[in-house]
């Protein structure tokens, strides 16, 4: 009976809200569109700055849409921005990720998976101990341990020459950049499978081993299968996460096989000639546009791989 | 094949049992070295060597032999820079503890409230997280522009005495790199919160509907407390990836104007890559080290300390 005036209180609350323009409905959604303009400002300034010619540039501000659309500030970002004395572009920048990033999730994923298989399935008197260790060791600042990795990498590549005979180079290349996203991913990504692979039900485990499967049978012949969307959202977490990564690429990497973020930062911040700013939000954008893909492509499970690693750890 | 062992041997150590032990599931073993050696080699190993050489007066080159101390310690708190670097820290490290805690929630909670577009809005929201911070930095760098970015733009509307320009602004820049990192990382707090509103019993919203509890006293006075551990996950992200501010500042300020923007990691990684100082290097990532232990040490001791681990 009293419970009869819908505006005052109790009824939009909760369940489905039926009354489109109670003043509880409007403060709501005037919150998250005010947000939403917060949130997207950014990435409307960079498309509309990166479309713009300078003279329009110089004329306008940030915020005002382009008059006259131009595809040319893309064009030169991707082919002819400079760093230093290279003039091609982040061209160079993008394929360096690209062979950083294949080489990096493959194998971290590949490690992570079986450290999970192992931890769960497998365990051995004092797996937990270093899977403690692997978990805690995420939290160490990367600062800590930086520079005796540089010492590993520089003298593992030297063993490793006088071994094989040929000049064998770790700090510096590449590779050395894959081995140290393979360790610095593993904490997360071993965590993420072995929570998966503890689910798995024990019965089929134990029927594979009456089977007489061994270890790795039973990874390549039924877990693996299995954890494919484990995998994909593994896969997810490591191609933005190395896409993104910054300060490894910096210091383990040369300017010729600098990944893209340090070269963006180069071009951008760099101090000689006149700024343009449509490039330089051309190439930002270029830089960002991998991540911003597989975010929308992927979705639900973008925020699966992000939640999985975080609520747990 | 899984022999039992005999409950009456396992309390004598016999010699004979010993290979037994390290032989058993001898292929998980040697499936595991790469995470037993990033565990031993890298993060204790590292590690220790670093805090050790932080002891000595490396320069250019580690000097184990050197031993001098706490000389680098001293040091580092009587630099200007570090200090200025520790003081940034606490009130960007503070800030953004806060207002991505009041913002992520908020917006949880918003969305939490059976909205239409809740998906594209959680889109949105969380977008930027994708995103490096190298391009978040550039990308606020360009938009604080004093000329052509926000400022620029409100002078252009007639306010000529307007000035909002962080980043060129000694005192204020910290607060200029703090709107461009909760931009970046409040959707995934969001995120994190939304999953715990979810995981609340619809039935308390129930009780309290029938109560007639007001909405927002819900929140506060028993969502809030019921989603304590779920706080207490959010609290330590943002503390672990504050302490790792580093490249969010090489984008949009490189530490200036001058050195009011410095950060610690950015003070490690030049002292030991471009100063040739690697003994303050080691001292100044100790400290990061240590602050992070502060940080965890009391939290794990409430996540593990209480219980046994399932």
């Amino acid at each position: 009976m009293t419970d009869a005036t819908p505006v005052s209180g109790v009824t939009p609350r909760g369940t489905k809200p039926r009354k489109r323009l109670t003043p509880t409905n409007i403060m709501l959604y005037g919150t998250l569109f005010v947000a939403s303009v917060y949130y997207l400002l950014p990435l409307y300034v960079m498309v509309v700055t990166s479309l713009k010619g300078m003279p329009e540039i110089r004329l306008g501000n940030v915020f005002s849409p382009p008059v006259e659309v131009t595809f040319e500030p893309w064009v030169k970002a991707w082919a002819q921005a400079c760093t230093g004395i290279n003039c091609d572009g982040l061209s160079r920048g993008f394929w360096n990720s690209v062979q950083i990033l294949v080489p990096s999730v493959v194998i971290s994923i590949a490690i992570a998976s079986i450290n999970g298989y192992a931890l769960s399935l497998w365990k051995f008197k004092g797996s937990e101990v270093f899977f403690t260790i692997l978990i805690f060791g995420a939290f160490i600042p990367y600062q800590v341990m930086i520079y005796p990795i540089v010492i590993l990498l520089r003298e593992s590549g030297e063993v490793l020459s006088a071994i094989t005979g040929t000049k064998i180079r770790l700090m510096g290349s590449i590779w050395g950049l894959v081995i140290v996203h393979t360790i610095f991913g593993m904490p997360i990504l071993t965590l993420l499978f072995r929570n998966y692979f503890a689910s798995v039900p024990e019965e089929l485990f134990k029927a594979a081993r009456v089977d007489g499967a061994g270890f790795w049978q039973i990874y390549f012949q039924i877990m693996l299968p299995m954890a494919l969307p484990i995998f994909v959202v593994a896969i997810i977490l490591q191609v933005t996460g190395i896409w993104n990564d910054f300060l490894f690429g910096v210091i383990f990497t040369k300017p010729d096989t600098y990944p893209m973020t340090v070269q963006l930062n180069n071009i951008v911040n760099s101090v000689q000639g006149v700024k343009e700013y449509n490039v330089n939000m051309a190439a930002t954008m270029l830089t960002g546009l991998v991540p911003l893909i597989i975010y929308f492509a992927s979705g639900k499970l973008f925020v699966r791989g992000i939640a999985a690693g975080a609520v747990k750890g | 094949m899984a022999v039992t062992d005999g409950a009456p041997m396992m309390s004598s150590p016999t010699s004979s049992k010993r290979p037994n032990r390290l032989f058993k599931n001898l292929t998980a073993k040697i499936a595991t070295i790469p995470m037993i050696f990033t565990a031993l080699v890298v993060f204790i190993g590292c590690t220790v060597w670093t805090i050790y050489h932080s002891f000595t007066k490396s320069k250019l080159l580690p000097a184990p032999e050197k031993w001098v101390g706490l000389d680098q310690y001293e040091r580092l708190w009587s630099t200007r820079r570090w200090l200025v670097s520790i003081e940034n820290l606490a009130i960007y490290g503070f800030c953004s503890l806060v207002l991505s805690l009041v913002i992520g929630f908020t917006l949880a909670a918003l969305l939490d409230r059976k909205i239409r577009g809740e998906g594209i809005f959680r889109t949105i929201f969380l977008y930027p997280f994708a995103l490096s911070f190298i391009v978040t930095g550039l990308v606020w760098q360009w938009i604080l522009n004093p000329q052509f970015g926000i400022q620029g733009v409100v002078q252009r509307w007639g306010w000529d005495s307007f000035t909002f320009d962080p980043l060129n602004n000694a005192n204020i820049v910290i607060y200029g790199i703090l709107i461009a990192g909760i931009w970046q990382g409040s959707g995934f707090i969001m995120v994190i919160l939304l999953a715990g509103l979810r995981g609340i019993d619809e039935d308390i919203w129930k009780a309290s509907r029938v109560e007639g509890i007001p909405a927002w006293k819900t929140y506060i006075f028993i969502i809030i407390p019921m989603m304590r551990p779920i706080f207490v996950t959010a609290l330590v992200l943002i503390a672990a990836g504050i302490i790792k501010v580093y490249d969010l500042i090489v984008a949009q300020t490189s530490g200036g104007p001058g050195i009011s923007s410095e950060v610690p990691a950015k003070y490690v990684i030049e002292k030991m890559f471009q100063s040739q100082n690697l003994g303050q290097g080691f001292a100044a990532s100790t400290m990061m080290l240590l602050s992070v232990l502060v940080v965890l040490i009391p939290w794990a001791y409430l996540e593990f300390g209480g219980k046994r681990r399932d």
